[in-house]
Formats: C-alpha cells, sequence, structure tokens
C-alpha cells in the first residue's frame, strides 16, 4: 500500500544530477573570471537558478509531489519575488525625478 | 492495516498513511517557505547595498578565497548527494546503507563548517572583522568596506547555524536509524531531514556567486 503514490528515483538519477550541479559549480567559478560587464551578475544568478531547481525537483522530489506542495513552493518564491522586486524598484528609481525644493 | 490502532506509520486523525506522509511533508514545505522568507531579508539588504556602492563591494569580495569557496560548495553538493542516498537507502529499506549515507553527510557537513571556521578565523587575521580594528586595502571606503563584511558574517554565519541545526537532525536520525526504526512504510523524518538539509544547501548556492564571486572580473 505504502507505494503506490511513492516514487523511488534510481540512484544513477541522483549521480548524474549530482554530476551536472559540480560541473555548473565549476562553471560559475570560471565564468566569474571573465569579464562580461554587467553580465556577470546575471550569469552567476542564472546558474544558481538552474543548480537550486536540480536540488529542489530531483534531491528533494519536488517533481514527484502533490499539485498541492508545488502550489505552496511557487507562493513561496512569488512572495520573494513581491519582497526583491518591489524594494529594488523603489531603491532604482528613486533619484528618477529631481525632488522640488532641494 | 486496522485504521482504528494508532501507530507511529499511522496516527489516529488520518486514514492512511499515505495521507499521513503528505501532511508532514506540507508542513515542512511551509516551514522552509518562512525560511526562505527569513533568509530573503538577507539577500535584499546585500542587493540594495551592492546596488549602492558596487565598487567598494567588488574590491571587498575579491578579498575572498575563492577556491576555497568552490571547495566548500562541492563539499555540501556531496553532502546533499550523500543525503539523499539516505533518502533512498530508507526507501528501500537497507538499515546499513542509510546509517553509512547518515554518517557520510554528517560528516560532510563537518567538512564544511570546518573549513568555515578557518575562513572566518583568515578573516579575523586579516582585519577584515567589523569593528575598531577594520582595515582593508584598496579603498577609502571603509565604512561601507564594514558593511559588506557585517553582510559576509551575517548570511554565511546564519548559514552555519542552520548547517549546525542540519547536523543535529541528522544525528538524531542516526540514532533513530540505528534502532531500525525506519522501514519502506514509515520514513518521514529521514525525508523530511532531507528536505531541510537540501534547503540548506541551496541558500549556499546562492550565498556562493553573490558573495565569491561577483566582482571578480573586475581583477
Amino acid at each position: 500500500m505504502h507505494n503506490m503514490r511513492e516514487h523511488i528515483d534510481s540512484v544513477w538519477t541522483y549521480a548524474f544530477v549530482f554530476a551536472a550541479l559540480l560541473a555548473l559549480t565549476l562553471l560559475t567559478t570560471m565564468v566569474a573570471e571573465v569579464d562580461l560587464g554587467s553580465l556577470n551578475v546575471a550569469v552567476a544568478l542564472l546558474i544558481a537558478v538552474i543548480k537550486m531547481l536540480l536540488v529542489a525537483l530531483f534531491f528533494m522530489h519536488l517533481r514527484h509531489s502533490p499539485i498541492l506542495t508545488k502550489v505552496v513552493v511557487c507562493a513561496g518564491l512569488l512572495w520573494l519575488a513581491i519582497l526583491m522586486v518591489l524594494s529594488m524598484a523603489d531603491f532604482v528609481s528613486r533619484n528618477w525625478l529631481a525632488v522640488p525644493g532641494v | 492495516m486496522d485504521s482504528h490502532t494508532e501507530t507511529v506509520a499511522l496516527r489516529e486523525q488520518f486514514e492512511t498513511p499515505g495521507q499521513q506522509k503528505e501532511a508532514s511533508t506540507l508542513g515542512m514545505w511551509i516551514f522552509l517557505v518562512t525560511e526562505v522568507m527569513f533568509f530573503g531579508g538577507l539577500f535584499l539588504a546585500y542587493m540594495v547595498y551592492r546596488r549602492l556602492f558596487p565598487e567598494v563591494f567588488s574590491v571587498a569580495s575579491n578579498t575572498l578565497n575563492i577556491v576555497i569557496g568552490a571547495v566548500n560548495t562541492a563539499v555540501l553538493l556531496c553532502s546533499s548527494f550523500t543525503m539523499v542516498l539516505a533518502v533512498h537507502a530508507a526507501q528501500i529499506g537497507s538499515r546499513k546503507a542509510l546509517i553509512v549515507f547518515l554518517i557520510l553527510t554528517m560528516l560532510l557537513g563537518g567538512v564544511f563548517l570546518g573549513v568555515k571556521a578557518y575562513e572566518w578565523n583568515e578573516k579575523f587575521e586579516e582585519h577584515h572583522v567589523p569593528g575598531p580594528s577594520f582595515y582593508l586595502d584598496k579603498t577609502p571606503m571603509q565604512g561601507q568596506a564594514q558593511l559588506f563584511f557585517s553582510l559576509y558574517f551575517g548570511m554565511t554565519g546564519l548559514h552555519a547555524l542552520h548547517m549546525v541545526i542540519g547536523e543535529g537532525l541528522m544525528l538524531f536520525l542516526l540514532f533513530h536509524a540505528y534502532a531500525g526504526k525506519y522501514t519502506p512504510e514509515y520514513y518521514t523524518p529521514v525525508d523530511l531531514g532531507g528536505l531541510y538539509w537540501h534547503f540548506v544547501d541551496i541558500i549556499w548556492i546562492f550565498l556562493f556567486p553573490l558573495l565569491y564571486l561577483i566582482g571578480r572580473h573586475h581583477h
């Protein structure tokens, strides 16, 4: 009865994901030394997001999780995005318009 | 199974073991989401100050040892791999493999913390700890440089605290695994411990590029 909804991944799947994580770590470390201008931050964060997805989907079994769990995770990320995007929108746009009387 | 008999594998309020496990897993994920917001505030503080003082954050970031940072990232990823193998061992009911992988996970976590301690000690010796004796070369902006290192110690410190708690959880799981408490029918604590461990790994996956790599190309 227990194994009806429980999905057991093979050890090889985990090994491939682990190898990919190590390769991405090497890649992000090496690409950081190359001057890409403002793209450096974008590339570093993109690689970090890919690594996060690999860990969450495979190691944390999110891809076999019930839809409710997926909704909770997406809601959490949405709230994090609100925190980041709205706060940064303020800091980035603060000096766009002249302040009267200063 | 008689659903009125309360066991560890099936408590009274649940219909099936599957439902019970889903409830536990969902609870863990909700906790992890609150942790995302907890660390999120620090990440936001980092983003704001990095935007305000990009040059000094670059100079300060470049004093961190990129090789040690990358190796420690690999060590932590290794520990996540052994953790997922521990969960796998629990799923297939191999008590021996579960014990071995839990111990390996703890050892790798210990290596990570040891390397972290070495790095922090280096900061003390180089006067890179915010406070009266702070001094950073190649920049006149000492105050803003201290801001970077405050965030460095705050974020890596909070992460390390989570690692220490994770080590405690692993020890708990190890005792229970040794006692033969986990079976393919019931290994929820191993699963949830794994979720926590991987979450802490994900936090480091973001800390490493933000603290160590950004500003590297200005060399």
